[in-house]
């Protein structure tokens, strides 16, 4: 609760200090014009898992999961058993015979790991008295293995059988994973990424797992990583650092220094990084569509094409506070969360054509190529001025007191939002929940054959 | 709904037609004599030549020994009456029988046999009193009176005849309701008193036997004295038969009644009853259950009497009084719809026509008339009124018992377990239910309704067992000590799952009951004390009775069973649920107590809340209307619950969040909705952008009314109300007077807030909750007299606001606001209704198409400009959403819906 106050007073201090931009209320091309609050946990939300094509599951500091009708809004189960906050929750599909099953893996302080199922209810599986709790999952479904990674690295399979594990690593533990092919594994800890590769054999008892290769390139400890596609993954550092990887040898395919300032000479760099605008650079979040990667650093938000290796826009000031979570979506829309309790929408649009040139001191940038990999820092303008484009705010939506954590998008329903203020709100176009409530209203009446 | 009464006054048949007056005459109406004022007489009561003053009614008896005689009459004022003389009109109303009920011997059969006589109904005129009543006849049994009944009526006296004849269908359906009360509740006086007497004549029985054997000892066989006894012995038993015989009339009537079933549940009744009689009646024996009940000795609660030979046929004995006859929860229901049907009636008959006739169009329109309608209109005669009839024989004892009185309980407990004796006259004594009972009549309204069917089903189960019982206790007459005597014969049968259903009995109904208790006491804002209290209704049951089915096994509890057995046979016999009732029953009772001693907070209302509708579930029976006369409550608790959840949170937030935002005690009536309308006339008087407000109040958009002090702020927040589509029985949508900042869903509940301006830290925060919801809202400053919202250009709130209205009383105000509402929502009605309006009619038809003949429907044929078509839309969703949703059930957390237009600011 004191958490939840803090996080209050912060975000709202984040609001007063500079409000940088401002839609205003008239937005046309913002669709959500009807909410519903859902109210059910008694901490900060942190995680959202879709769990279907109208499921979702919330969970929090409270320990408690929640799985929710997305459409009605009515909580269709309570999974209880965890006594402290979850920390990762991922949801994980099997299927035999014919009949898909969806359970969602929990994990939390208490170091349990737990496979419910939504359906019922029901915890199916758990272990407790783990070593450290688990602070990510990582579901491969193609071995129907997934994997656990706290202090170690732990490969379960669906029955909660322990496979193997990695030695204990240090206190920082392993913060995200991807998934590599060839049965390989990205663990991000601290300032390294890890890559392990299973060796899966015949009999699931039999598989291991080994560590192939240490990637020391960061600077400072990885805050995002995730897989790009089947070619590159992307991790981003606290100092803003968004390296792009090849997944197949591991190798920097981009190195990009995303610095919100001026550009400075080398030496200053360092200077720079530690003085206290550090947060205001760290990769909080990356996502992608399989082309771009948008990286939220700091209150900004800054989209990078990967194929084409150049920046595609960005926004130095998209929110009043640290952007949590982002999304590109695929009509070239794009949603970010913030602390500032508010959740954004953009617009890619190209920059109207006597552009005045994209103001290129704005922020600061280290290209690195392959080859000049290992060349010193040096400083390059960025390089392709031409196809920058620009995020333009399409819509916000406020309604949440606390920071936003994280956000669920489902294509027809609508977005569903989790905040520090216990709140879930779910965001839906009001002209197509008339629609919908038309058609109930016109089904009903049939049913009851006239009023 | 504007009714017309007013204006019937001032109209004459024959205005209409003569249009060539000569206009030098003088009109008619000054010719005419003016009005002698007499007091708080109204010029058009036709009772003025009566001899009393207003429309009463009168219960009158023909007593077997003093004829016919007036009892009561309602109102209970002398001045009603006036000079009226009730004696003869007594006389004349009950002169008029026909109900020829034959009670008796009839030819062909030994028995007597009691006629179960329909009501007769009658209307009767004294033009020389000035009187006409409608009279409706009944007959109650009483086991001492002349061939076992008493002929009664109620006449509804009025000295209009016109009204009498014209709602003649409805007075006979109200008096029959009361009527039916009144049976039943006679009914189940009259089996208990022949249970009584029926014990009375076995001991006597007993006692006899006893005699004879001893003198056929003493002096052989063929002594006088022992012919004499045996004549006796002869007689008692065919007492014993005869009134064996009449119990099972009295008890078979339901099933007998049941094939005319105006109310179902009759079938319970006799159940019912026995249980009830036993339960209300044993305080008189509580006495006698001493100190040596403390040694776990069993006693039985009535000790019979021994009957003489020749009962008293004579006229010095005094009748049973009708309060007597009936049992007094009956009795006391009897009365209350009397009483609601004097004030049904009350009036002119023009008067209730129109009321009549607006109601039965209000039922028509249920569609929408939540939107507009003052609840109680309308809501409480499609809920209360139907489950104040259809649940007739409503209280089971326990819940007649528990919460009603508390030396019910007591006796109730007495009669069960004596043992526990000395700490539950303590707990009686402590438990606060007489507390809970005055606080919230409709709480235990509520558990009254709920719970009839459950037990009274359980008790059934015990039916199919008697006859047996009693030939084995005739069999073995042993002792003089009627305990001993019952004991054995109880004892006999298994004991075990007679306790068994007796726990069943008394423990099934404990959810419902709680829960009715505890929504009332969530109700109050103060659930822990009342929690606690009611649940000392059948607390104490629990141990005393688990502890003796353990420990006692057969003997202990002998004596209380047998009253068990002697009342469950009466019940119906027809019903076998042997295996239904029972200890799983018994065991859902506990657990869910235990939920609910818990304390208190939004997550144990969730749970109670969710625990509630499970266990609706169980009984059979009376759910349809109970549910339905729930809901109300479920409503209310759902909001509580739901603004609890908020001030729990905002409390997080800003600890100086002091007040407890909602009050939804009392429902909006349509009187003080009126007096809003004079508010409302002076609203749009005095500021010209009232229609923007208006505009922001029907589309939904919350209207936060901003000022520093209280008195400004509600009355402008009253004025608004009106206006609210969807008020809420309780105003539940209007916030008038909050002093700590809002949160979104408070937004979602409230459609206009009274937000007090504070120049504090809470203020300012306050203040950032206004910018920062900013497009949800329209906020009113009072103090510095600006409007900030969306602006409007339609025409619909021009006819509604017009600051240079005519209209001068608040009520006519209301009335027409009312009106113009009405037309809007009937238009929302035919555009929710449309069905090309909201889908595709052939396949190939998108999306976009339909959507442009939509706002066409609004633009052309409505002919309505962007906002009058806002709020077409507004409504239209609430009214989907409500019809989807069905009356005031919240399943789902509610939608909120808003739009994204800039907000300009108004000024004076």
């Amino acid at each position: 609760m004191l958490r939840w106050i803090l996080g209050g007073r912060e975000a709202q201090g984040a609001v007063e200090r500079n409000t940088v931009l401002f839609i205003g209320e008239e937005q046309p091309k913002n669709s959500y014009t009807e909410l519903q609050v859902l109210k059910g946990h008694f901490d900060m939300v942190r995680f959202l898992v879709q769990i279907d094509d109208f499921r979702f599951a919330s969970a929090g500091d409270d320990g408690l999961v929640l799985v929710w009708n997305a459409q009605t809004g009515e909580r269709l189960q309570e999974l209880r058993g965890h006594s402290q906050q979850i920390t990762a929750m991922t949801a994980y599909s099997w299927i035999t015979g014919d009949t898909d099953h969806t359970g969602l893996i929990t994990a939390s302080s208490d170091r349990t790991l737990s496979l419910w199922d939504p359906e019922t209810g029901n915890r199916v599986q758990t272990v407790s008295d783990l070593q450290s709790s688990a602070k990510c999952l990582l579901v491969l479904s193609r071995l129907d293995l997934w994997i656990s990674g706290g202090n170690e690295l732990c490969v379960w399979d669906r029955d909660f059988h322990l496979l193997c594990k990695t030695d204990h690593h240090s206190d920082a533990g392993i913060t995200a994973m991807v998934e590599l092919p060839k049965n390989c594994i990205a663990a991000a800890m601290d300032k390294e990424i890890v890559i392990y590769r299973l060796s899966a054999s015949s009999s699931r008892l039999d598989t291991l797992v080994r560590e192939v290769r240490r990637l020391t390139d960061h600077q400072d400890s990885i805050r995002a990583l995730i897989s790009v596609n089947d070619q590159a993954f992307a991790s981003g550092s606290h100092v803003g650092e968004l390296i792009v990887w090849d997944s197949l040898d591991w190798s920097i395919l981009t190195y990009e220094r995303i610095l919100w300032e001026e550009p400075r000479p080398e030496g200053q760099a360092e200077i720079h990084l530690s003085s206290q605008k550090q947060s205001e650079m760290c990769v909080q979040h990356l996502a992608t569509d399989g082309e771009c990667v948008v990286a939220a650093v700091g209150s900004g938000l800054y989209l990078y094409n990967v194929s084409r290796r150049g920046v595609v826009a960005y926004r130095k000031a998209a929110h009043d506070s640290n952007i949590l979570h982002t999304m590109l979506l695929p009509d070239g829309q794009l949603l970010s969360c913030s602390e500032d309790g508010s959740v954004r929408m953009w617009e890619l649009q190209d920059l109207p054509l006597p552009a005045e040139p994209a103001p290129t001191g704005f922020f600061g940038m280290w290209t690195f190529g392959r080859p000049s990999k290992q060349a010193s820092l040096q400083a390059k303008k960025v390089p392709e001025v031409s196809g920058l484009r620009t995020l333009e705010l399409t819509g916000d939506l406020i309604g949440h007191s606390g920071a936003v954590q994280m956000f669920v998008y489902f294509v027809d329903l609508g977005l569903v939002t989790c905040s520090t203020d216990q709140l879930i709100i779910v965001w839906k176009s009001g002209e197509r929940e008339s629609r919908f409530r038309s058609l109930a209203l016109f089904h009903k009446l049939e049913d009851s054959q006239g009023l | 709904m504007i009714g017309s009464p007013d204006l019937v006054a001032f109209t004459k048949d024959d205005d209409f037609g003569e249009t060539d007056v000569d206009p030098c005459l003088l009109p008619d109406e000054f010719s005419v004599p003016l009005f002698t004022h007499a007091g708080n007489s109204n010029p058009w009561s036709k009772t003025s030549y009566a001899k009393f003053a207003r429309d009463f009614i009168l219960i009158s008896e023909f007593s077997e020994q003093v004829g016919p005689q007036p009892l009561l009459t309602i109102p209970d004022e002398s001045k009603v009456c006036g000079t009226f003389d009730l004696n003869y009109f007594s006389l004349r109303i009950m002169s008029v029988d026909y109900q020829a009920s034959f009670v008796g011997h009839p030819p062909g059969c030994n028995y007597p046999k009691l006629n179960f006589v329909e009501d007769s109904k009658v209307v009767l005129g004294d033009s020389k009193e000035g009187a006409f009543a409608y009279v409706h006849h009944l007959t109650l049994y009483d086991l001492e009176a002349r061939g076992f009944v008493r002929p009664f009526c109620m006449a509804y006296i009025s000295a209009d005849e016109s009204k009498i004849m014209q709602q003649f269908q409805q007075l006979s359906t109200e008096f029959s309701k009361a009527s039916e009360w009144l049976k039943t509740g006679n009914r189940k006086a009259f089996a208990s008193e022949l249970v009584k007497k029926l014990k009375d004549l076995e001991y006597t029985r007993t006692v006899l036997h006893k005699e004879t054997e001893l003198q056929k000892k003493n002096s052989g066989c063929y002594s006088t004295q022992v012919i004499d006894k045996a004549n006796e012995l002869a007689n008692v038993e065919k007492s014993i038969y005869e009134h064996k015989d009449l119990l099972r009339q009295i008890t078979s009537y339901p099933s007998r009644k049941r094939i005319d079933c105006e109310f179902p549940q009759e079938s319970d009744d006799p159940a019912t009853s026995a249980e009830m009689d036993k339960k209300a009646t044993p305080t008189e024996c509580s006495p006698e259950v001493s100190p040596e009940a403390i040694t776990g000795k069993r006693r039985p609660s009535y000790t019979p009497q021994l009957i003489k030979g020749k009962s008293a046929k004579c006229f010095d004995k005094r009748l049973k009084t009708l309060e007597e006859l009936c049992d007094s929860y009956f009795f006391h229901q009897t009365m209350e719809q009397l009483r609601l049907i004097e004030s049904a009636f009350r009036g002119d008959l023009c008067h209730i026509y129109t009321n009549q006739i607006s109601q039965a169009l209000l039922k028509k329109q249920k569609i929408t008339n939540f939107l507009y309608e003052v609840y109680n209109d309308w809501e409480d005669e499609a809920v209360s009124k139907p489950s104040f009839a259809g649940n007739l024989p409503p209280p089971t004892p326990l819940l007649l018992g528990a919460p009603q009185s508390p030396e019910a309980v007591h006796a109730d407990l007495d009669a069960e377990t004596s043992v526990e004796k000395p700490q539950e006259a303590e707990l009686t004594e402590s438990s606060p239910s007489d507390l809970t009972q005055e606080n919230s009549d409709e709480g235990t309204d509520a558990e009254m309704k709920v719970s009839s069917g459950s037990s009274g089903e359980s008790v059934d189960a015990a039916g199919p067992e008697r006859p047996e019982r009693h030939s084995e206790a005739e069999a073995v007459p042993q002792a003089f000590c009627p305990d001993v005597v019952e004991g054995n014969a109880a004892g006999t049968v298994d004991d075990g799952e007679d306790n068994d259903e007796r726990v069943s009995a008394t423990d099934s109904p404990s959810p419902e009951h709680n829960r009715a208790s505890y929504q009332s006491a969530i109700h109050e804002q103060e659930p822990s004390v009342k929690v606690d209290g009611d649940m000392g209704g059948d607390e104490p049951k629990s141990p005393g009775l688990t502890q003796d089915l353990d420990l006692t096994g057969d003997s202990v509890l002998q004596a209380s069973t047998m009253v068990q057995a002697d009342a469950s046979c009466c019940m119906g016999q027809e019903k076998l649920q042997y295996e239904e009732p029972s200890p799983e029953l018994a065991e859902n009772g506990f657990p869910d107590r235990v939920v609910k001693r818990e304390p208190q907070s939004c997550l144990q209302g969730d749970l109670t809340l969710g625990k509630a509708v499970t266990a609706e579930d169980s009984p059979a029976v009376p759910n349809a209307l109970n549910s339905d006369g729930l809901s109300d409550d479920m409503f209310r608790m759902n909001l509580d619950d739901l603004s609890d959840a908020t001030s729990f949170m905002s409390a997080s937030t800003n600890s100086d969040r002091l007040s407890s935002p909602c009050h939804y005690s009392n429902p909006v009536t349509l009187k003080q909705k009126k007096r809003a309308g004079q508010n409302a006339l002076r609203f749009i008087r005095q500021y010209p952008f009232s229609q923007q407000a208006i505009f922001c109040v029907l589309t939904g958009r919350t209207l936060v009314v901003l000022g520093a002090d209280e008195r400004t702020v509600r009355k402008l927040v009253n004025a608004l109300s009106i206006f609210v589509p969807n008020l809420g029985k309780y105003g539940e949508t209007v916030q008038p007077w909050l002093s700590c900042p809002f949160q979104l869903t408070d937004l979602q509940n409230w459609k206009i807030i009274g937000l007090h301006r504070m120049a504090s830290p809470t203020g300012s925060s306050m203040l950032h909750s206004l910018n920062r919801y900013a497009r949800y809202i329209g906020v009113l400053d009072a103090d510095q007299k600006t409007l900030r919202c969306p602006p409007y250009r339609g025409s619909l709130i021009g006819n509604m606001a017009n600051h240079r209205t005519q209209i001068k009383r608040g009520s006519t105000y209301f009335m027409h606001v009312q009106c113009m509402l009405t037309q809007l929502y009937s238009k929302a009605f035919l555009y929710t209704f449309c069905h090309h309006l909201h889908l595709p009619i052939s396949l190939s038809e998108d999306q976009e198409t339909v959507a442009s003949r939509r706002s066409s429907f609004l633009h052309q044929q409505l002919g309505y400009n962007e906002e009058d078509s806002k709020m077409i839309q507004f409504l239209s969703e609430l009214i989907k959403q409500s019809y989807l949703q069905g009356p005031g059930r919240m399943v789902h957390p509610p939608g909120f819906c808003f739009s994204y237009i800039p907000s300009f600011v108004h000024k004076i």
